[in-house]
């Protein structure tokens, strides 16, 4: 399903005294299949295009198109369940969204609000609960009992169990350790190339941006400051860091190695291997001269 | 989605009112819940509602954002009026069709009542709008300061107050955040028969309880942890002082109380 914003703008709380321009002529585009990474300071508006993306937030200027169906600010919407079935957001620190009695009820409840069997949901729950990495038995416990990491993976579960076409991320591995990271991104990872989902990421980390993304959207104070490829937008690091963004470190390790050794590679190496053969063929052009 | 609510939150803006005293607002809305009652007929309402509107032109807070905000409790108003139009069967008969019969005395009650509850509404509005939480708080504990003589725990009570506005907006904000993670998960809050709007509000008010009381707990740690041992001894950073205009409005609300008494029937 593809997701198009055109020239959204979205103020919260609107006309009153504390209105607040949060996003504005934000367009990005979001073709099916697609690994979308976001990027930008705190504070820019990430989180707020992100829920304009199944339509929880309705732009007060522009427009959203999720598949065929177009959200606007004039138009009463009906039926935005069925958006929300395709659309599966995970927010930022979602396991505040927890209530239910066992981890296992948690988990059914969003797949069954659009209509799931229960048969089916608890299925789809014990897919869900290993896809992040837990065991079965915790389906059993209370969510209370568990510890936050556990507790953000079985909000991630919940959302996965909901099957949707696209899946929308806010920084879904803040807060957790780093091995937990890298296994929560590889899932989400492999996830969007085995089911072909269409993915969209906020992160804070330049290297899970350059690693994961087939697009990069880089927004700042609300606005869309730059969108483009990996390659493109880490190989003219200036923005970025005029911007006080990091570049990951790969990149940065290659710039100083350019400049140590007076050379400049023929391309920018976003991951650790790439960047390992071209100082290797450094070398050997060295010591064939 | 919770964004309208106007309660308990400060609309930062230059106006006398914002700069006066927290006391002599407090004192103010006090004195002014006691005499609203003296009111009885067109006359005295009339001064009532011509103090008040000249008391939100003073506090410069637009007035379309006051409404807006006060639109659940236009209902509950909406719904008193209909009871005594309904209820009280005093006075001419006005208007009848069928069973339904509307009386002058009814009428009229029910307008009285309705603008009584208006302009109560309205006044303590402008207390919280224009007054930040510790303020009220601060000034709060100030007056009630004597009934230390008497062992009643003042400081503890203004605590307990400061936390619970405090933590008004951050409720909202979560309530907010909350609403928008389920319905994200299929919940939906305002639309779809009524019984399943009902069974909507557990995935919502579960997380909001389990969160407040943790915050509670971190909350009483970290005072705790940087030596809250309590009222005794404590002193102000803020020191609140009476000026001329504060003066000048507590005398301006005498003057209306002695006229409210002399025009009432
Ligand atoms: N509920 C709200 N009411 C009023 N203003 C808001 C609200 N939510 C966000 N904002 C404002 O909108 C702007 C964008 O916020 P947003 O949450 O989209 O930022 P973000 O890029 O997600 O930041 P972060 O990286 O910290 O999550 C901010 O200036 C913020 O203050
Ligand atoms: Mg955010």
């Amino acid at each position: 399903m593809d997701i198009s914003l055109q020239e959204v703008e979205y103020r919260y709380q609107a006309n009153t005294p504390f209105e607040r321009l949060a996003i504005k002529d934000v367009s990005i585009d979001i073709p099916s299949g697609i690994f979308l990474a976001i990027i930008g300071h705190t504070g820019s508006g990430k989180s707020t295009v992100l829920q304009h993306l199944n339509a929880l937030l309705k732009p007060t200027t522009g427009k959203v198109m999720i598949g065929d169906r177009e959200v606007n600010a004039e138009k009463k919407q009906k039926n935005l369940k069925a958006i929300r079935q395709r659309v599966g957001i995970v927010f930022q620190f979602p396991e505040h969204q927890l209530f239910d009695e066992t981890v296992e009820k948690d988990i059914c409840f969003g797949p069954m609000n659009f209509g799931v069997h229960e048969e089916e949901a608890k299925k789809r729950a014990r897919i869900a609960i290993k896809q992040v990495g837990l065991s079965e038995e915790i389906l059993s416990k209370s969510p209370f009992e568990l510890s936050g990491g556990q507790m953000r993976r079985v909000a991630i579960a919940g959302v996965l169990a909901m099957e949707p076409d696209v899946i929308v991320l806010d920084e879904p591995t803040a807060g957790l350790d780093p091995r937990g990271r890298r296994e929560i991104m590889d899932m989400f990872h492999s996830l969007h190339l085995e089911r072909k989902l269409s993915t969209v990421l906020v992160t804070h980390s330049m290297e899970d941006a350059s690693k994961y993304a087939d697009q990069i959207v880089i927004m700042q104070n609300g606005q869309v400051y730059k969108k483009g490829t990996p390659n493109e937008i880490f190989s003219s690091p200036e923005g970025l860091l005029e911007l006080g963004l990091d570049v990951p470190e790969v990149v940065r390790f290659q710039q100083k190695v350019e400049e140590k050794f007076q050379t400049k590679f023929s391309q920018t190496c976003l991951t650790v291997e790439k960047l390992t053969e071209e100082i290797a063929s450094m070398v050997k052009r060295g010591e064939q001269e | 989605m919770m964004e309208k609510m106007i309660f308990g939150r400060y609309v930062p803006a230059h106006s006398v009112i914002h700069r006066m005293d927290p006391r002599s607002k407090l004192l103010m809305i006090f004195l002014f819940v006691c005499i609203v009652f003296i009111a009885n007929n067109s006359w005295t309402y009339g001064l009532l509602v011509i103090y008040t509107f000249a008391m939100i032109a003073l506090s410069k807070v637009p007035f379309r954002f006051i409404i807006s905000g006060l639109k659940p409790v236009l209902w509950l108003i909406l719904f008193t009026l209909v009871l005594h139009l309904f209820l009280t069967k005093e006075g001419e008969l006005l208007f009848q069709v069928g069973w339904f019969s509307i009386y002058e005395e009814g009428l009229r009650q029910g307008i009285f009542i309705s603008v009584r509850f208006f302009l109560l509404i309205l006044m303590t509005s402008i207390l919280t709008l224009t007054t930040t939480p510790i303020e009220i708080t601060d000034g709060m504990e100030s007056l009630l300061h004597p009934l230390n003589k008497i062992k009643f725990p003042v400081h503890e009570l203004a605590l307990m107050m400061s936390i619970s506005l405090r933590f008004i907006p951050t409720l909202m904000q979560e309530t907010d955040k909350i609403m928008k993670a389920q319905t994200a998960r299929g919940v939906e809050f305002s639309s779809g028969p009524i019984k399943e709007r009902v069974k909507a509000i557990i995935p919502l008010l579960i997380p909001l309880f389990v969160n407040s009381f943790k915050r509670a707990e971190e909350l009483a740690t970290a005072m705790e942890a940087r030596g809250y041992r309590g009222g005794e001894g404590r002193t102000k950073y803020r020191q609140l002082s009476w000026g001329l205009k504060d003066t000048t409005l507590l005398i301006f609300l005498v003057i209306l109380s002695v006229l409210l008494v002399l025009f009432r029937t």
